[in-house]
């Protein structure tokens, strides 16, 4: 227990200033994210167990070619992680081709670049603008032309739930809103844009929300693993960190977009400190975890989570350890979806690099995101308070009543 | 985002008030004085214009029966010592009611015509432990026995039952804290003194009356005993005598307080001499008394035909003298099971071939039974008419065919002979076969509409009103719903799935040729077990339609688990803390599915939900025929149970499909509280 404790984290604080060893390596590959981010084997040998260099000789995992082979893949693959857009690894490389449908894809396009803007938000403001350049003269008219506009946004990206989440939101408001009860239909249609464009200030106040609520469970001396790059968790964890909390962090990579690096590298800026852990070191270190920290691609009715590939493994690793897992998620990613089990959810496909050539007739598992049954979190913190995963139905009932 | 949380109002809690209320503040001791007023209390009525003065007397024996009577809230100086003496009285008077039963019934006054109501919702049964609803049930024969019993003019409320015949006087302070110990001071002032009167038979004890003026407390002495109460037969002059003294007793009391008067006096004159009074007590009292009253005048229609039904699903059918009452008021008689099980005794036993015989020979003397009641009702006992969804809609065709055979009688108004009518149909039903919830739901839903007829529409227009109610809530709860509980569930069948399937549940069906009519690939393993073997005609069924089956035994369930994606089960009920009241070997479906980390979907109307909780199959289950489960002869101390139901547990489903959604197992009250309100039953 005593490297729990906030002495020892103060420690380590004085001591990576003081440049330890660990520590400054942990840094400098921060610092040199870019060039060196996706080569998981420096080149030098040094440092690696002799017990890995066996089985590598044994089972020819690891060759000088397939070295070069990486060498290779990261001059090829460097640019990477600029070019996906923050937002979903499912949108970017899709946005180009299918741009020509409709109007308000391209719409959409243009907020979902901004970054600081979730794909929801996007959408709403994509919506908002349709209506604001529709020539509908009749509220059912519009209706009618913005459920189409809903629809061909949703098939446009099919697998993103945040999307279709915001959509169907957007659409419970125009058909229940007061704006009905309006006799002039302009001001009606203005009422509409309003809300559309107030959507973007909740998205911003509701990650602020949540990190308020958040920070109160980050305890001095505490150990948090997080998965993934989750603005909403980023956001929880540099409060806490703005409140002086000492608290370490422990990030996973987030094999294949490494998108723990990033978490990492945003981190370390903060002067939190962190340390990288391969995906499947999660079971080796949640001994010293105290929680584990997730974002989330959607909330579901059962009140499960889903998430990025990994998380469902974390949270049961969590569970047995009686860990605690907080999700941190904004009330736009409550979808009415009930998954049951993993396979029961379309598919959010990606291309995998594995640096080698996958061998002939093998298949490779290309499933973005997996689901988290409700039973293996905690809490989940929301806009909308702090929620045990029972409560979500009870929302998304009221909302959809 | 935020304002959609706005419109969420503040609901009043479902909490049924019992006793004496005000809107504005509840009396501080109230929890303190109910148990206290079990020994005697009075009160005088507010309405006090209307009745007579002698007979505004109330007496409640027991606290918790459904006369509810402000505890007297008063205190005197001796506050601390009283305790123990109430507690004395209190105890006394149940031995009483133990020893003699007859003056048991005698004592459970009803009051006026009748007021059962809040206890009928079953709601507040833990308020009301089963006397209560015992002498509800047993009101009418009560008040032609009792022949003590003194109605007033307005029947209402103020019958009077002076069954101690002691001089009810309060003692009365005119401090500001009077309400707090008010309760037990007055089951504290009874003292039993040897009786000087004479009157042998009577048992008065007698209530001091204290007046406090400027800090001193008088103890005016009473001419009271309470002697033997066990021996508690009073005649009617008896009675009046007593009651002239009381009355005796109570202007001198008058005279000699100057201050506070009781408000607890047992006459009239008492009561008016209470309202001037400037004790605090006064106006909270008062309050309390006329909100009650109207409070009841309210009640009663609505809930009055909560009654019967109820009656039967509270019964504990192992009390015996409890079951005997029972038996006289039912319109069709029951008969003794030959063997029961220990534990299952509390239920209504299964009395099949009797019953059958017993009904058909008196087919021409349950004259006011509707023919097509009749016939549904005997198809519920030969078992011809089964299934959930199938027997509620059977019964509400016969009830509309009633309905539309109905006329009223003269001086009668509509709302109410239909509710007496539909409730002796109910509980001709109830003879047949014990209902199930979701049939309970429609009663109560048919009950419901027929109290909120308007009285000013003429007869054949509030008819056909009901009769499109019943229709729609047939086509509402249960066609429609169905068709909307196939819609979700289809979209979780995906090729390649093995679907598991127990018993025979006409949704669950209805799903599966849904998703076969829809292309689906998909197998189906059905389930079944003895003795009733409800698969067989299940798989009959959809073989004819060329599905891929399998068919095996409850037996074989963890042997054929591993190859199952899916498991769709019907319901009977769902209760509010998620448990599945299903029939008998869901559970077990259930538990050997999640053990084998299969995901459990069952399938059920929103109408069949109920707002109880069930914690095991014991307390509340039907019981079939136990020949069925073996034919061993000439066994003794070796009896047969066929449970028809059980209750599984929450946590063994993944999923609940209703017509509002696909919900989690938690989410079931929210149903409640968001339909429930206005739509389900209502």
């Amino acid at each position: 227990m005593w490297r729990r404790s906030a002495s020892f984290v103060l420690d380590k604080r004085q001591l990576a200033q003081a440049s330890p060893p660990h520590q400054q390596i942990l840094l400098s590959s921060d610092d040199m994210e870019p060039n060196n981010l996706p080569n998981p084997n420096p080149s030098t040998d040094h440092g690696i167990s002799a017990y890995y260099q066996t089985r590598a000789e044994h089972h020819a995992v690891v060759t000088s070619d397939w070295l070069a082979q990486a060498q290779a893949a990261v001059t090829r693959n460097a640019a990477v992680p600029e070019v996906l857009p923050k937002i979903a690894a499912t949108g970017g490389s899709r946005a180009a081709g299918s741009g020509k449908a409709f109007s308000v894809i391209d719409e959409f396009n243009y907020w979902r670049k901004k970054p600081d803007l979730a794909e929801a938000v996007a959408a709403i403001m994509a919506l908002a603008a349709f209506i604001r350049s529709s020539e509908a003269t009749t509220m059912m008219e519009l209706e009618i032309e913005l459920k189409k506009a809903s629809d061909t946004l949703k098939s446009w990206d099919t697998t993103s739930i945040s999307l279709s989440a915001g959509c169907d939101l957007f659409m419970r408001y125009v058909t229940r809103t007061s704006a009905l009860e309006y006799e002039d239909f302009n001001a009606a249609k203005l009422r509409l844009i309003e809300r559309g464009e107030k959507f973007g200030e909740i998205s911003l106040k509701a990650r602020r929300t949540i990190a308020m609520l958040g920070q109160d469970f980050v305890f001095d001396g505490s150990t948090i693993l997080v998965h993934g790059y989750s603005r909403v968790v980023l956001e929880v964890l540099k409060l806490a960190a703005s409140n002086r909390k000492m608290f370490r962090v422990l990030c996973t990579e987030g094999r294949p977009d490494r998108t723990g690096l990033r978490f990492s590298n945003e981190l370390a800026q903060l002067g939190v400190p962190v340390k990288l852990l391969i995906d499947s070191a999660v079971a080796y270190t949640m001994d010293e975890v105290d929680m584990v920290f997730v974002g989330a691609d959607g909330v579901v009715e059962s009140g499960g989570i889903i998430n990025m590939m990994g998380t469902y493994q974390i949270a049961l690793v969590a569970h047995c350890m009686n860990k605690p897992v907080y999700v941190a998620a904004e009330s736009y990613k409550f979808a009415r979806l009930y998954p049951l089990d993993q396979k029961d959810l379309a598919p959010a496909i990606r291309p995998i690099e594995f640096g080698v050539p996958i061998p002939s007739g093998v298949e490779v598992e290309r499933n973005a995101r997996d689901y988290t049954p409700p039973q293996y979190l905690t809490l989940l913190f929301t806009d909308l308070g702090v929620l045990t995963p029972s409560v979500v139905s009870d929302e998304l009932i009221q909302l959809y009543l | 985002m935020d304002s959609r949380r706005l419109p969420r109002a503040v609901i009043d809690p479902k909490v049924r008030q019992v006793g004496f209320f005000t809107s504005c503040d509840p009396p501080p001791a109230r929890s303190l004085s109910v148990p206290a007023d079990t020994g005697a209390s009075a009160i005088v009525p507010t309405d006090m214009s209307s009745s007579p003065p002698l007979t505004d007397i109330y007496i409640t024996n027991n606290s918790f029966s459904s006369v509810r009577i402000p505890p007297p809230r008063q205190v005197s100086a001796e506050g601390l010592h009283s305790l123990g003496r109430a507690a004395g009285s209190t105890t006394s008077v149940f031995a009483h009611d133990v020893l003699s039963p007859h003056c048991w019934e005698g004592i459970q006054m009803p009051i006026g015509s009748y007021n059962s109501s809040e206890f009928m919702q079953g709601k507040s049964s833990m308020l009301s432990p089963s006397s209560s609803r015992f002498d509800d049930i047993d009101f009418s024969e009560e008040e032609a026995t009792s022949a003590c019993l003194i109605r007033t003019g307005s029947g209402k409320e103020a019958a009077a039952f002076p069954r101690s015949s002691g001089e009810v006087m309060m003692a009365i302070k005119s401090g500001a804290n009077a309400p707090a110990k008010s309760a037990l001071k007055t089951a504290s002032v009874v003292k039993a003194l040897p009786e000087v009167t004479g009157i042998q038979a009577a048992v008065p004890f007698h209530f001091s009356f204290e007046e406090k003026d400027g800090g001193t407390s008088i103890e005016k002495q009473n001419e009271g005993i309470g002697a033997a109460r066990s021996k508690q037969k009073t005649t009617k002059a008896e009675r009046r005598a007593i009651q002239e003294v009381q009355r005796a007793a109570k202007a001198a009391a008058k005279d000699a307080g100057k201050g506070a008067k009781s408000t607890f006096a047992s006459s009239g004159g008492a009561l008016a001499v209470a309202k001037q009074a400037k004790s605090a007590i006064l106006p909270s009292q008062t309050k309390y008394g006329s909100s009650v009253a109207s409070e009841r005048r309210v009640d009663r229609n609505p809930d009055k035909d909560g009654k019967k039904d109820v009656s039967q699903s509270s019964m504990q059918f192992d009390d015996k003298s409890r079951v005997e009452k029972a038996k006289r008021r039912a319109a069709v008689g029951h008969f003794e099971a030959r063997n029961s099980v220990e534990l299952f005794r509390h239920l209504p036993q299964y009395e099949h071939g009797p019953q059958l015989q017993y009904l058909e020979s008196k087919f021409f003397h349950l004259d006011h039974i509707h023919p097509s009641v009749y016939k549904v009702g005997l198809q519920y006992l030969t078992g011809s008419t089964s299934g959930g969804n199938a027997r509620c809609k059977e019964m509400l065709l016969a009830f509309q065919e009633a309905v539309m055979d109905y006329s009223t009688p003269p001086e009668k108004t509509p709302a109410r002979d239909l509710t007496s009518k539909i409730s002796s149909y109910v509980s001709f039903l109830i003879a047949c076969r014990p209902l199930s919830i979701s049939m309970g739901n429609a009663i109560r839903f048919l009950k419901n509409r027929i109290a909120k007829l308007d009285h000013n529409i003429s007869e054949s227009e509030a008819k056909s009103n009901l009769l499109s109610d019943i229709d729609r809530f047939i086509n509402e709860k249960i066609i429609v719903a169905d068709k909307v509980i196939v819609h979700h569930a289809v979209t979780k069948i995906r090729d390649g799935d093995v679907l598991l399937i127990y018993g025979h549940s006409t949704v669950v069906e209805m799903i599966l040729l849904q998703a076969h009519e829809l292309g689906k690939q998909f197998r189906i393993v059905v389930v079944d077990s003895r003795p009733k073997l409800e698969g067989k005609a299940l798989l009959r069924k959809l073989v004819m339609k060329g599905l891929s089956c399998t068919y095996t035994h409850l037996n074989a369930i963890s042997y054929i688990m591993h190859e199952v994606t899916r498991v769709f089960l019907g319901a009977s009920s769902i209760l509010s803390n998620g448990t599945i009241y299903s029939r008998v070997g869901t559970a077990c479906v259930a538990m050997v599915s999640h053990t084998f980390r299969v995901p459990v979907l069952i399938c059920c109307e929103a109408y069949k939900f109920n707002e109880r909780v069930l914690l095991d199959s014991i307390c509340s289950n039907e019981l079939g025929d136990p020949d069925v489960i073996s034919k061993v002869h000439g066994r003794d101390g070796l009896n047969d149970l066929e449970n028809c139901y059980d209750a599984t547990p929450s946590d063994y489903v993944s999923m609940i499909v209703t017509e509002h959604g696909m919900i989690p197992p938690t989410s079931v009250p929210v149903i409640f509280r968001e339909y429930g309100r206005d739509q389900l039953f209502f």
